[in-house]
């Protein structure tokens, strides 16, 4: 076993006009398990970019077993024992499992594959990971290149692993053994684990202590168990209060699909009925890659049918591109925020000009006191000045909210409230069902199964393109949902097939 | 992101690669056995020496800032109209045709026809650059090499046979067009051509205005920085890049009918001389900045008719320009690399996890 005691000692880190880190000194101690909790922007990932080498403190130092350690780069970092599991995990591609694993291994150009393969089967053994050597990586799901990550990190000698939300996009299967093998490495290792997690049931399921910030500053530390309630108070300041579902009568159909057969390479839905009222919310649930992108898109006209039909209240729009799908009423917000809904690049300002000016000339004066007010209204921190990459995800979220139209007809979300923390995401769903209450309907998918079953009116599971839906959410547990997702319907009486 | 930084670094960052590519140069000049301040000095007489020389840079810079801006109207939509040189051939074609049809009109008529005709052929020789990319996923690029090459062979070919002077066809020149129908000097001392001026200016003042202030402008901007974004908020993107395509074209047209019908007095193959290439350094090198497009062309214009008369007095050969051109361009886009790292650093990560923003899991991406 070896421990490894890791203190950082005032660290400052500023971005512009925001102090990301100020002043924060904290130690962690070898074998603990310890949860980093704080708001978006508290200045977690920052914090643990600047532990991993990904980028430098402004000022402050960082000690390792009692002595000042420099280093610049994750690689230098790792040298030292410190590696971090990226959300996106940076692997090559076009590579084999287990050339991913000798990439980067120390002795570089000196392959010795069966050594590494004996390595690399000896840890997945020891973990249950799932890591077939010859597997291409583009073939893994996030979970096995997650565990790839990690056995490759382990092997290198880190003794400080950082995971940046690995819960995310993974089953409760797939957590557990995760879970399962970052306790184990603790306990009989002496391996040290930092967790960034919104997810406070992750935290309080797997930490040992939490180390709260917020708005850079560290504002404590507590020993677990705690319940979710403290944890919150402790990120907030304050307890949230649980959101109360109330019932909404349904209106007409709005958005109808008949007999609609949806095809991309590697998946097909066939033969989907599907009819939404207004105010009626939608939850799809599944794995990523399940055929929930595919519907959605097929619902906003980014996708094209390979038969069957699509209705916006009553109008056949099979064919139509999304713009008209737009006239119609329909908003679509994707999971990419910069990616798809967000342009780098341009100002809030100008942001709220595209979506609310209608005449050949803009009138800027008038568009960026549209902004102040969206600003307000929306709570978000940021000026109308700044470009929209300059704002924190959670408020980049909050500016989408505030580019949407007013009264949508049907509003269909991607992952909604994705890497938000638990206050975002429920000021994200207050901004949704007020307009649900309007009359919209949403569909929306999320890969937090809490959330599917909190807020939906019905679910629609996703498994390989197949289609199962729950029409009594509050019949099913999140554990029974868990369950259906990974493919196993016929223990459940609570799903009829859809297609 | 430019108002985070310091006026004063902004400021160097312009001026270091002017000067560092003016250094450059200077030695290269050495190299070659030649003195920096000499050719410094015989560059700016060649160019400003008398009105005629004044006139001659005046000339060569209506149509290069007529190209540049039209460039800066596609580069903004996030488009690389390499195309543009067969525009603004195709745009000579129009106009050649029309100075040839309409040479029995009065010269007040025929030079708004002929005009409008080097509009319409630049504009249909860009849409069609736009229409196989955004119908036939043809990246522009290649569109637009394939179309600029179809315009020099269709050019050899008129000028060798239908167009060819009446004492003999040499793929040289076209037959001279009837002095009624070229654009009119300013003066004899002073020959500028004023209404392709008028036209540049104004041309000019429109593009700046709708690029600031129009919906139209926010478009071009929006589909340039992300097209898929841009259509979820509305945008008509598709429409956007080809209005774009057309705009550019149509200014690259005029600047064509102004080589044909002033500049040369005939239609001749590469008529153009090159102004589209140019202007593409041009906007690249200003970063899509509109206002200084004027002065970056200018500054072109001078240096390249100024040397001209390097090989007579100085024997060093005129490609001298191109060599200042090239390791000014090369500087330029190093020093702008060094500012997008610099910005990305003041930028990284105001707030918790912007990156993650930049490569989602996301989703789905490979359903």
């Amino acid at each position: 076993m070896i421990f490894m005691d890791v203190e950082v000692k005032n660290i400052h880190k500023r971005f512009g006009p925001v102090h990301a880190n100020n002043d924060i000194s904290v130690t962690f101690k070898g074998g603990n398990i310890v949860g980093i909790l704080g708001e978006n922007g508290a200045g977690k990932s920052t914090l643990m970019k600047i532990l991993s080498g990904f980028q430098p403190a402004d000022s402050g130092e960082i000690w390792i077993d009692g002595r000042p350690v420099d280093y610049h780069g994750p690689r230098a970092a790792i040298a030292h024992g410190v590696g971090m599991l990226q959300q996106d995990p940076l692997d090559v591609p076009a590579f084999t499992v287990l050339e991913n694993f000798i990439y980067g291994a120390p002795g570089g150009m000196n392959l010795n594959r069966p050594q590494a393969q004996r390595q690399l089967s000896e840890v997945s053994q020891r973990f249950g990971f799932d890591l077939d050597p010859e597997t291409p990586i583009n073939r893994l799901s996030i979970a096995q290149r997650q565990q790839l990550e990690i056995v490759r990190l382990l092997a290198l000698g880190v003794k400080l692993l950082i995971l940046d939300e690995p819960t995310t996009g993974i089953s409760a299967e797939q957590k557990n053994v995760l879970f399962e093998a970052l306790r184990n490495l603790a306990k009989n290792d002496g391996l040290s684990v930092l967790l960034v997690s919104h997810k406070l049931e992750d935290v309080i399921a797997l930490c040992d202590e939490v180390v709260v910030l917020r708005a850079g500053k560290l504002v404590g530390t507590k020993q677990l168990p705690a319940t979710t309630d403290e944890l919150v108070t402790l990120m907030f300041g304050e307890e949230l209060a649980p959101h109360q579902p109330e019932d909404i009568e349904f209106g007409d159909t709005v958005l109808k699909l008949d007999r609609v057969h949806l095809a991309s390479k590697r998946l097909s839905i066939t033969d989907l009925s599907l009819e939404v009222r207004a105010g009626e919310v939608i939850g799809l649930a599944g794995l990523d890659g399940s055929g929930q992108r595919l519907m959605m898109r097929a619902c906003v006209g980014l996708e094209k049918c390979v038969a069957g039909d699509v209705f916006i209240n009553g109008q056949r729009m099979t064919g139509q591109a999304y713009r008209s799908f737009m006239q119609h009423g329909v908003s679509f917000g994707a999971a990419g925020r910069l990616e798809e809904g967000l342009i780098a690049g341009l100002t809030l300002t100008e942001h709220i000009a595209l979506v609310s000016e209608r005449g050949m000339v803009i009138d800027w004066a008038r568009a960026r006191q549209h902004t102040e007010t969206q600003i307000k209204l929306y709570d978000v921190r940021g000026h109308a000045d700044n470009m929209i990459e300059q704002l924190s995800g959670g408020n980049q979220q909050r500016v989408l909210m505030a580019l949407l139209p007013e009264n949508p007809v049907v509003l269909v979300l991607e992952q909604p409230t994705r890497g938000l923390d638990v206050d975002s995401a429920r000021w994200i769903w207050q901004q949704l069902l007020k307009r649900r209450a309007d009359g919209t309907a949403i569909i929306f998918s999320s890969a937090e199964l809490d959330e599917i079953v909190t807020y939906s009116d019905r679910i629609l599971v996703f498994y390989a393109g197949q289609i199962y839906e729950i029409r009594d959410p509050d019949a099913v547990s999140i554990d029974e949902l868990g369950r259906l997702i990974g493919g196993d319907f016929q223990s459940s009486d609570h799903v009829e097939r859809l297609a | 992101m430019r108002k985070n930084q310091s006026l004063a670094l902004q400021l160097a960052l312009g001026i270091a690669p002017i000067i560092i590519s003016l250094v450059i140069t200077a030695i290269i000049i050495l190299v070659v056995g030649a003195d920096p301040a000499e050719v410094v000095e015989r560059v700016w007489s060649g160019a400003f020496r008398d009105l005629t020389s004044t006139a001659r840079v005046v000339n060569f810079w209506l149509p290069l800032t007529l190209a540049s801006i039209g460039l800066t109207i596609t580069f903004t939509a996030g488009l690389w109209n390499i195309g543009v040189e067969g525009q603004i051939m195709v745009g000579a074609l129009f106009a050649t045709f029309a100075s040839r049809e309409f040479a029995s009109l009065p010269t007040a008529v025929v030079i708004p026809i002929e005009i409008i005709f080097a509009v319409v052929g630049g504009m249909l020789w860009a849409l069609l650059v736009g229409v196989l990319k955004t119908r036939l996923g043809i990246h522009e690029i290649f569109g637009g090499v394939a179309l600029n090459a179809l315009a020099d062979v269709g050019t050899i070919f008129l000028v060798s046979n239908a167009w060819a002077p009446a004492t003999g066809a040499t793929a040289q020149a076209s037959e001279r067009f009837a002095p009624s129908t070229l654009f009119p000097a300013l003066s004899g001392d002073f020959p500028v051509n004023w209404v392709v001026a008028i036209v540049t200016v104004i041309a000019a003042i429109v593009v700046i205005f709708s690029l600031r202030g129009t919906r139209w402008g926010l478009h071009l901007k929006a589909t340039g920085k992300n097209p898929r974004s841009a259509l979820l908020l509305g945008v008509p993107t598709e429409r956007t890049a080809l209005s774009a395509f057309a705009a550019c074209g149509a200014l690259a047209g005029i600047a064509g009918a102004h080589r044909v019908l002033f500049t040369f007095g005939d239609l001749r193959p590469l008529a153009s001389g090159g102004i589209g290439f140019l202007g593409l350094l041009v906007v690249l090198l200003v970063s899509i900045r509109v206002l200084w497009v004027p002065l970056a062309t200018f500054v072109f214009a001078a240096i390249i008719t100024g040397s001209t008369r390097l090989r007579i007095s100085l024997q060093l050969d005129q490609s001298l320009a191109g060599v200042l051109q090239g390791t000014l361009v090369l500087v330029v886009i190093l020093f702008q690399g060094v500012r997008q790292r610099l910005e990305q650093r003041v930028t990284q990560g105001d707030g918790d996890e912007p990156q993650q923003s930049f490569s989602p899991i996301s989703a789905e991406m490979t359903e």
